[in-house]
């Protein structure tokens, strides 16, 4: 009961992948809403503000690229949850649920699929952002640390939009809680703006969420600039990710379906 | 061949101080098809929800081909198929991606689960549609395409909850072939919930009558029948409680029932009682409306045994309102 079925783990990741790659206007419209920030938010203040810190050659259209990178993971991670509350509406969860396979398999199948559906979304992002030349990668390890930022970003909201859903059961009330959680987690993120200059409470916002180390980190990883080491943002980032996914086969264990 | 390989022992469950199963214990034997009957909200669902390991039971303790249903979770759901009251496919997926999602979770491997589907999909006649998504599918359609995925693993038990509800009387019978077929072929015994009377009686080699959550009535569809009792005959007249009162004295009816304007008369030889009713209401002066003769169906058993019939238990209080007021306007109308 309580041991791995990798045989479940990727059946429920196939099925997420059918039903994403099936959804074309799904993944338009989640790439959409990036861009426009990206675009229209970042040509915007690039030209009416002078940005004081930045380093020379960083404009503020590549500072904001991670952090558009970091919202594209964040909210693609945490609508992920989306799926478990389409299931139970739909009922298909009474079949997975009946089905002779621990919960944990079921927990991890979702999350495997969520992450790799906002992974490949967050990849798409950067693709762009560097196809628009907003910085360019330099190196592998750099390369490679932001990737594991984004896998660790990606897995901590897909668990928990999973909780969401493990505890709201209809559509309208997922998305009233996710924007509620999502807009400031985004905002407080120094994706938008450095934490230098912020007014002091605003600054420990931003440092008890969890966001800004993994924007923090990409930002380190892809222009070469931070605000804390990138030890550091990866630890919080490991620390939370594994508890997310801790509380995540915890509520979803006592999911009752009817 | 009396094995019983589901055993129920005292099961209970209760919402705050409501009982929806109430202390039942019955055993189902292999390889038949066994019905719960009964009203919606009388349990029938609760039942099979516990005994599937949906629904953990207040008390009482049950057992599906010896798998403790607490227990051994896994076992119990490995050896069982279940098809929801309401849908539970991926209507994203094709039919055939449907039933191999099954076969995956429940770990057939490759050769098999290829075989497997190709043998379900034709018990329920689906091939030609298999690799259309189920989105398009009709309401039919999706019911098979659930049984044939609840068939996918091989189950030892095939729980139906309400499988032909709100389907249409030509697709109710074929549904209910399929049921026989699986039954007699593949050696599946089927546990089924229904509040339709004619389905449990055509489908069910033993049926149990459940009422307010308790078990009534337990015994094959005909002995139910006998045990009630003769011939139906039902008169419509001008003045129920008179006509009433003179048939109680004619010792050739052995119950008399009264419903609205309606009498409920169990006679035998029903077909030659009728002119001697018709004879004894002329002499008496009762204005027939209607007269028709039935032979007892398990309606019949549901009314003696409760009091009501099941169309009347499951109109809620407000509908049965309504009609009431209803029916009072047209015969105001009329008046």
């Amino acid at each position: 009961m309580k041991s791995l079925d990798f045989t479940a783990i990727y059946t429920i990741w196939l099925r997420e992948m059918k039903r994403f790659f099936r959804a074309r206007s799904r993944l338009i419209g989640s790439l959409a809403m990036p861009l426009f920030f990206l675009l229209f938010l970042g040509m915007g203040f690039d030209a009416a503000f002078k940005f004081s810190d930045m380093p020379p050659g960083v404009n503020y259209i590549a500072f904001l690229a991670p952090g558009i990178i970091g919202m594209a993971l964040l909210f693609n991670s945490i609508t992920s949850g989306l799926s478990v509350i389409w299931d139970r509406q739909f009922g298909f969860l009474k079949e997975i649920m009946v089905a002779p396979v621990s919960r944990v398999s079921i927990v991890l199948g979702k999350t495997l699929g969520g992450m790799t559906t906002a992974l490949l979304q967050g990849f798409l992002i950067l693709l762009i952002v560097v196809g628009l030349g907003c910085f360019k990668i330099t190196g592998v390890i750099g390369f490679l640390s932001a990737v594991i930022c984004m896998i660790l970003i990606a897995t901590s909201f897909v668990c928990l939009g999973l909780i969401f859903a493990s505890i709201i059961n209809d559509m309208q009330g997922f998305h009233l809680i996710m924007t509620l959680f999502t807009f400031p987690i985004f905002i407080l993120s120094s994706a938008l703006f450095p934490l230098e200059r912020l007014p002091l409470w605003l600054k420990y916002l931003s440092y008890i969420n969890p966001l800004t180390y993994g924007v923090d980190g990409l930002r380190y990883c892809l222009i070469g600039m931070a605000h804390f080491s990138l030890t550091l943002d990866l630890f919080v980032l490991v620390c939370f990710c594994i508890f997310m996914i801790g509380l995540s086969t915890y509520f979803f264990g006592n999911v009752e379906v009817d | 061949m009396n094995e019983h390989i589901i055993q129920t022992i005292e099961l209970t469950k209760k919402y705050g101080n409501i009982k929806a199963v109430d202390n039942v214990s019955l055993g189902i034997r292999r390889g038949e098809i066994f019905g719960l009957l009964g009203p919606n909200g009388a349990g029938k669902t609760t039942i099979i929800k516990m005994l599937a390991t949906l629904l953990k039971p207040t008390s009482g303790f049950a057992e599906v081909w010896h798998h403790n249903i607490l227990k051994e979770q896994d076992a119990v759901r490995r050896s069982i198929g279940i098809v929801f009251q309401d849908p539970s496919v991926d209507t994203e997926l094709t039919g055939r991606e449907n039933l191999d999602f099954h076969a995956r979770m429940y770990g057939l491997n490759k050769e098999v689960r290829e075989k497997r589907i190709a043998e379900v999909l034709d018990l329920v006649e689906l091939n030609d549609r298999a690799k259309a998504f189920v989105k398009f599918y009709s309401g039919g359609m999706q019911r098979r395409l659930e049984i044939a995925r609840g068939l996918m693993h091989y189950p030892k038990v095939l729980f139906l909850d309400e499988p032909t509800l709100g389907l249409d009387a030509q697709t109710r019978h074929r549904i209910w072939e399929y049921i026989k077929r699986l039954n007699n072929a593949q050696k599946v015994t089927v546990v089924l919930t229904t509040h339709y009377m004619e389905e449990a009686d055509y489908l069910c080699d033993r049926v149990a009558i459940i009422d307010h959550g308790k078990i009534i009535a337990l015994d094959k569809p005909n002995n139910l029948k006998n045990a009630i009792g003769e011939d139906i005959i039902s008169v419509q007249v001008s003045d129920g409680g008179k006509f009433s009162d003179i048939l109680t004295k004619i010792e050739f009816i052995k119950r008399i029932r009264l419903h609205d304007d309606f009498l409920f008369l169990s006679v035998e030889n029903g077909e030659k009682m009728i002119p001697r009713i018709l004879r004894l209401a002329h002499e008496e002066g009762v204005l027939v409306h209607s007269v028709s003769l039935r032979k007892p169906t398990l309606e019949d058993v549901f009314l003696t045994f409760t009091g009501r019939t099941i169309r009347e238990q499951e109109a809620g209080v407000k509908e049965q309102i309504r009609m009431k007021a209803k029916a009072s306007m047209r015969m105001g109308g009329k008046r």
